[in-house]
């Protein structure tokens, strides 16, 4: 997510394919740095759609289809 | 005597270029800094427009039908709290989402407002002029932060007391406004997708 864009592809790939997977771990860490949060839709059990948060690329599922960075949460006025 | 006037003046010269030189560079890559930010901070509705567009696609393609439905007709979204056991009729308290407003906590079974928890998602590179999300990409954000991980969205929030920002007098209405939508939600559950008014 960005200001003035919205949605913005960052990458993609199969985590089954090495090189792409690593490829998917360093841009996922390089979000991090930069202050981003992440976070994977999902559905649970019962049909009803939430959010996992990722701290790191381990908690991302294998089976995601998406990861949605975006700027980390800070108290306001 | 010429020779020694033009020598002294080189050497004039020379010197005040060593003062100036740094002076004068510093003051057009200022200039130069102020071309880029007028030019990136410059307010496009176009932009916007198409960013707001891009954000309630994404939005709906995260969140439950009737958090989409709720947000298109309402304006907000209400996320359950997640507290042990909570259920849909049985929640101890409930938020509400309104973009780039503070998170209003209440409980569903009274009403009664709760608090005010202020956050905000600012993105400091600015890329295009500013910090600021758009309003379906806010609304989205805690979404995700407050059904991810509500603990530690709150304690990155500032807490205030309801009515700081937010007119309770609003929200008593938007309660009621989300109650007619829900009864008429409920009522309309049971006819064909294709008959549910269009947005």
């Amino acid at each position: 997510m960005r200001p003035g864009h919205g949605e913005v592809l960052i990458a993609e790939g199969n985590v089954e394919v090495a090189d792409e997977e690593r490829m998917l771990i360093r841009e996922f860490r390089r979000q991090l740095d930069s202050g981003m949060w992440a976070a994977v839709p999902t559905t649970v059990e019962t049909g009803r759609r939430e959010a996992e948060i990722a701290r790191s690329f381990e908690d991302v599922p294998r089976d995601a289809e998406r990861v949605i960075f975006f700027p980390r949460a800070a108290g306001g006025r | 005597m010429v020779l020694a006037l033009c020598a002294t003046a080189i050497v004039i010269v020379a010197l005040l270029s060593e003062i100036a030189l740094p002076w004068l560079e510093e003051a057009l890559e200022r200039r130069r800094a102020n071309r880029r930010l007028t030019a990136a901070a410059a307010y496009d509705p176009g932009r916007e427009q198409r960013a707001e567009r891009r954000a309630r696609a994404l939005l709906r393609s995260c969140v439950n039908q009737e958090e989409w439905a709720m947000y298109r007709d309402l304006g907000f979204i209400r996320v359950w709290g997640a507290a042990p056991g909570s259920r849909r009729d049985r929640a101890p308290y409930a938020y509400l989402i309104y973009p780039h407003k503070p998170i209003v906590a209440y409980v569903p079974q009274t009403g009664r407002l709760l608090s005010e928890y202020c956050v905000e998602f600012l993105d400091d590179s600015r890329p295009y002029g500013s910090a600021r999300l758009p309003e379906s990409d806010d609304v989205l954000a805690k979404w995700m932060a407050l059904t991810g991980d509500e603990e530690r969205l709150l304690s990155q929030a500032n807490l205030h007391v309801p009515g700081r920002q937010v007119d309770p007098r609003h929200v008593r209405r938007d309660l009621w406004r989300l109650g007619q939508w829900e009864r008429r939600w409920e009522r309309d559950a049971g006819r064909p997708a294709g008959a549910v008014t269009a947005p």
